[in-house]
């Protein structure tokens, strides 16, 4: 096996892609905040009509879309493959096993925030991504681009998609908090001098990140946004 | 004090086991908890039933032999000690504890609570060493060494490789133990020479053991009796990195 055939099969290495395409997502999942955000200018969405426009017919974001997938289903396979290889780890479980008093749950339940994002993600692309790309935006706005933001306020009259989002929100929210940090140590970039602004940007990310997009749904349930 | 202990009992490698209830009465306080299982296995004795095998050897804590999972968590419940360091007044009158062997493919049970970590040794034997020529010692002065750099080198050497790390992390991953034998050597100018070399074989070794994967949950770095801290992993990570992906030093 080459060097690097050998580096990507170490435990290390796994991980590292992991890490890398764990930060790549975080970096999408800004640009998907703020696009989205736009509809909290409350203009019945004319801002965010041309946002989505924009990030539509624009060739490199096109591309980047594939770049984002390939990421996403990389990450996905990555983790579960190490998952599975985890529990191979350790045949026997513990019969006593106090995980609280020495790590966070949610540091212990990436897999299972993960899924539950996964199931989320699913229900999501369904709701928009399918409907923008390939059945069609049926409506548009004054300006005569395609209302994307009429098919957001549609889909989040429902009450039961409203609480999917929000929960899965918390989810995304757990799963970043130690993502976050997570991906910088596997990278090698635990040192004294980073430490404390890693953390506290990584916490501070999760949180704004999680509250913006879990407040979209309930701003427009409620019809604070219309 | 009167406690109730639930024991795992293997008979070899190859049995399964159960965890088995024992009483003990009139523990003192003051005992360790290798004395309480001592006082335990002279009443098995004593009834003609099997002791407990269990590991133990300095009773100080730097051997690192001592290896009980008590009641979840690896040495008991008190932060940077080992089994031997736990005193009976860290548990109530009338308490249940639960006692198992450290969890690990790579560390098989041999009998009752002790297991096999030969798995460690292998790894040491892969590059957890530097080579030097046989002779007179060197003057103790002769390689300058920064104060902070040796204080670094000295905490990474702190290690007594019990396998804690191991025990407590639910991937059963060695990261921490590999990252401070790694660590001790890379910091000092006398691990220079074959930094490179060793950080890609014990890595490749620690996984041939059959280890986990590294999840960074943290759970390693406090159980870890020595207080290894988790910045060894990103060191070694780095350490890995450099040699696969820069040096040409292949192995």
């Amino acid at each position: 096996m080459s060097s690097f055939g050998k580096a990507f099969s170490s435990s290390i290495g796994k991980k590292l892609v992991v890490g890398i395409t764990g930060l790549f997502l975080i970096l999408f999942l800004i640009v998907h905040c703020f696009i989205n955000s736009l509809i909290f200018l409350n203009d019945g969405g004319e801002t965010f009509n041309l946002g989505a426009e924009f990030m539509a017919g624009n060739w490199p974001i096109r591309a980047g879309e594939i770049v984002l997938f390939l990421g996403l289903i990389i990450h996905i396979v990555q983790t579960a493959r190490l998952t599975y290889e985890n529990r191979k780890a350790r045949p026997v479980k513990y019969a006593a096993y106090n995980g609280s008093a020495n790590s966070k749950w949610y540091s212990r339940s990436m897999g299972l925030l993960g899924t539950l994002l996964l199931i989320f993600l699913i229900v999501h692309l369904a709701n928009f991504w399918v409907v923008s790309r390939f059945t069609g935006i049926p409506t548009h706005d004054v300006n005569n681009r395609e209302n994307l933001f009429a098919v957001m306020v549609e889909t989040f009259q429902n009450p039961w998609i409203v609480l999917l989002y929000v929960l899965s929100m918390v989810s995304l929210c757990y799963h970043l908090l130690h993502g976050f940090a997570s991906a910088f140590q596997t990278m090698g970039w635990n040192h004294k001098k980073y430490a404390k602004l890693i953390i506290s940007v990584g916490i501070w990310y999760s949180i704004i990140i999680s509250v913006l997009f879990a407040a979209m749904p309930i701003a427009i349930y409620t019809g604070l946004i219309n | 004090m009167n406690l109730t202990l639930k024991v795992w009992r293997q008979k070899n490698s190859k049995s399964a086991g159960k965890l088995v209830d024992y009483q003990v009465s009139d523990i003192s306080p003051d005992m360790s908890f290798l004395e309480m299982f001592d006082v335990l296995n002279e009443q098995l004795i004593n009834k003609g039933e099997e002791p407990i095998v269990f590991d133990h050897d300095c009773r100080e804590g730097i051997c690192g032999m001592c290896s009980m999972f008590i009641n979840g968590r690896p040495h008991g419940p008190k932060q940077g000690i080992t089994t031997c360091q736990l005193h009976m007044r860290s548990f109530k009158d009338g308490d249940t504890i639960v006692v198992e062997p450290w969890r690990a493919a790579a560390f098989p049970v041999i009998k009752d609570l002790a297991t096999d970590r030969s798995s460690f040794d292998r790894i040491i034997a892969s590059g957890g060493f530097i080579s030097v020529n046989t002779g007179n010692a060197q003057d103790a002065n002769a390689l300058p060494i920064p104060k902070r750099q040796a204080d670094a080198a000295f905490e990474a050497a702190a290690c007594i490789a019990c396998g804690a790390c191991v025990a407590t992390c639910k991937n059963a991953s060695a990261m921490l133990f590999v990252s401070a034998k790694i660590s001790q050597l890379a910091l000092l100018p006398q691990g220079q020479p074959e930094r490179y070399r060793r950080v890609q074989s014990m890595v490749a070794q620690m996984d041939a053991e059959g280890f986990g994967n590294c999840t960074n949950t943290r759970a390693c770095e406090a159980e870890c009796p020595k207080g290894i801290s988790l910045e060894n992993i990103a060191r070694m990570n780095r350490d890995y990195y450099a040699a696969k992906f820069a040096s040409e030093e292949e192995v």
